[in-house]
């Protein structure tokens, strides 16, 4: 009984532990988003006077309701086409058998698993000859690229978990192929497409890398790359408040996201790792 | 309502296996044909071109007289019914049901009818608002039977429908199907495993091995003339007891004593090069308490011999005696071996079993005379397997 208990204690707080380093970096932002321009360096974790003015000064900022703006709408994109060339995709890899499979998935793990900094500079030239540079499909592109492979992999898994009867069913029972996708495959898999289109948006949404390199004004800036041109009123404040106010905003809808769609995103993660 | 006739149909895959070779059959209108054969045999594969879910690589098909080799399922006009019952889990019963009428275009009304219909005739109609998932395995079978009769297709095609069902299951359903095979009088292709099934159910049987039709023809005629080996092994439950046996001057010697050569026997061996050694087939009931069958015909003069009771196992009706034979009768014979597939023998000594009356009054560790009837025997070429003694 004690071993038990003292087991129990121990991973309390090795639990506790874990809890408090993921945390701190958070709380410790929020709080910054909480001082007073002229208390940020006071030394003190906790704001003395709490205050809304980081939250109200950066939605008065122009550049920053902009980035928010293309950080929707390029992710939004992003992840719709994404979702439908990869539903396709996965469709095929899960179901069909046809030469070049394996180079299709080997592929899209290559791309999953390359160096996106040593993409940047090759983009950058490529896109400025293109007339890409600076625009929404300058990121969308690239988006789409780095989500493929995420989409195609988790949602090969659902599609693998769906009976090849139910198809074969409906053949029979009088549907065309894309019948039987549409009215019967595709609802099976639906809470799959919904992980796997949370997971693809999150992923665009956190990019600051290409987002950063490849634009040069708000036309097409994201809300992360955004913030880091941050500056205070004058030269000599600090905008730390303001950066990190911003920080709290874009991390919210991501936490809601998270919160809501917990248990279909682990299980979207590990589907397939074990036979059930 | 159709014929379904398969001209030389083979299936080849592209790494050179032959599933089914040269399948010539012609299933007649409101026909029950069963095929059946241990795993692998190509019965699933055969009945998959027949739907359409796979490409037939040599030979033709035709349901109705028409050509279907090119025709996708949907344009064939079947229904199929498969063994893990695909149910789709997101649609309702009675949109499971009406799921090939809403593909179909009809009306609301017309579907909402045919619906009440199926489910009527299955027994299913307080279920038609519930989903797959809250069904039991009979209930689920069921509403994938009506979901095949809804549209009133030319052909049935049933893939182990009752082989997820438990035994009493099993044998509810059985019934029904025949019984709605019937009522309905729509051409059946059914694909089954167990022989049971086979005899119960079937005008036809189809007995396939390695992708090759072994016999076919009406239950009782694969049960009282196999054509070999694999057909009297694989047919009838328990199945043949089979004895090495070599051909002397004075009969048949096998581990039962000699068995003398009667007329049928020698025309049977005549007709076939006299060979030296034959297998001999005797069914299960061709036995008897040779205590009771004295009683019965003091006068009969059919063979005996005493064995030692093994395994009893009394059935009510009758009686199951397990007689060990020693090691001396072990049969080695790649046809039983595949005729038995999935049955646990013991393949270093021989048993025979023997059907009795319930009268009897064998017991367990004990000896018993057993009588039996020569006519009764069957004789196998050992290495071809063919029956010797089929057509004499």
């Amino acid at each position: 009984m004690s071993r038990h208990r003292d087991r129990t204690a121990g991973w309390a707080v090795v639990d506790l532990v874990v809890v408090v380093c993921a945390l701190i970096p958070v709380v410790w932002i929020a709080a910054l988003s909480f001082k007073a321009p002229s208390t940020i360096s006071d030394g003190r974790f906790w704001p003395t006077t709490w205050t809304w003015s980081n939250y109200a000064g950066i939605f008065k900022n122009d550049d920053f309701v902009r980035g928010l703006i293309n950080s929707i709408g390029i992710g939004v994109i992003s992840t719709l086409i994404a979702i439908v060339i990869g539903t396709m995709a996965a469709y095929a890899v899960a179901r069909l058998e046809f030469p070049g499979k394996s180079l299709v998935l080997g592929i899209s793990l290559l791309i999953a698993m390359f160096p996106q900094i040593s993409l940047v500079t090759p983009l950058f030239q490529i896109e400025r000859g293109l007339g890409l540079f600076n625009t929404w499909p300058g990121l969308i592109l690239p988006y789409i690229t780095f989500a493929l492979p995420l989409t195609i992999y988790t949602l090969s898994t659902f599609f693998r978990e769906i009976p090849w009867d139910l198809e074969k069913a409906a053949k029979m029972d009088g549907a065309t192929p894309f019948q039987a996708f549409r009215l019967v495959i595709a609802p099976l898999a639906a809470p799959g497409v919904v992980t796997t289109a949370i997971l693809a948006f999150i992923l665009c949404w956190n990019d600051f890398l290409f987002s950063i390199s490849l634009t040069s004004s708000s036309a097409a800036r994201t809300a992360p790359a955004t913030i880091s041109f941050f500056s205070g009123s004058s030269q000599f404040e600090d905008p730390a408040g303001s950066i990190a106010a911003a920080a709290i905003v874009i991390t919210i809808p991501i936490v809601l996201f998270v919160l809501l769609f917990q248990r279909r995103i682990v299980s979207g993660l590990t589907s397939g790792a074990v036979k059930g | 309502m159709a014929e379904i006739v398969l001209d030389g149909v083979t299936k080849r895959y592209p790494d050179g296996t032959t599933a089914v070779s040269e399948l010539d059959l012609k299933i007649a209108d409101k026909e029950f044909i069963i095929l059946v054969g241990p795993s692998g045999c190509g019965k699933s594969t055969t009945l998959n071109m027949i739907a359409g879910l796979e490409d037939i690589s040599a030979g033709e098909l035709t349901i109705g007289g028409a050509r279907m080799n090119e025709k996708a399922p949907r344009d064939r006009d079947i229904a199929m019914v498969f063994q893990s019952y695909a149910l789709y889990p997101h649609m309702t019963v009675a949109e499971n049901i009406a799921f090939p009428l809403r593909l179909a275009k009809v009306g609301k009304a017309e579907s909402k009818r045919k619906v009440q219909e199926a489910a009527h005739l299955l027994d299913i109609e307080q279920f038609l608002d519930r989903r797959p998932a809250h069904l039991s395995g009979g209930q689920r079978q069921r509403v994938a039977m009506g979901r095949a009769i809804v549209r009133d297709p030319k052909a049935f095609l049933m893939d182990e429908p009752l082989s997820n069902l438990d035994a009493k299951l099993r044998v509810q359903m059985r019934t029904m199907i025949s019984r709605l095979q019937k009522h309905l009088g729509t051409t059946t292709v059914y694909v089954t495993h167990d022989q049971t099934e086979a005899m119960t159910l079937g005008d036809r049987i189809v007995l396939m091995r390695k992708g090759v039709v072994q016999q076919m023809g009406p239950p009782e005629e694969l049960y009282e003339h196999p054509h070999n080996l694999f057909v009297a092994g694989f047919i009838g439950s328990p199945s043949m007891n089979f004895l090495n046996a070599d051909v002397t001057s004075d009969g048949l010697q096998t581990v039962l004593g000699p068995i003398p050569v009667s007329d049928r026997m020698r025309r049977a061996l005549e007709a076939n090069n006299a060979p030296a050694q034959v297998i001999v087939g005797i069914r299960p009931e061709a036995f008897g308490d040779a205590r009771l069958v004295r009683e019965r015909r003091p006068e009969g003069h059919d063979l005996t011999f005493t064995g030692h009771v093994d395994v009893l196992e009394s059935l009510g009706a009758e009686k199951f005696a397990y007689i060990d034979l020693g090691s001396s009768g072990a049969i080695e014979s790649e046809h039983l071996a595949e005729a038995f597939q999935g049955n646990v023998t013991d393949q270093s000594r021989s048993q025979l079993i023997a059907r009795l009356d319930p009268m009897s009054r064998a017991r367990r560790g004990e000896n018993i005379e057993l009588d039996y009837d020569p006519d009764a025997i069957d004789l196998f070429e050992p290495e071809t397997g063919v029956n010797l003694s089929e057509r004499v």
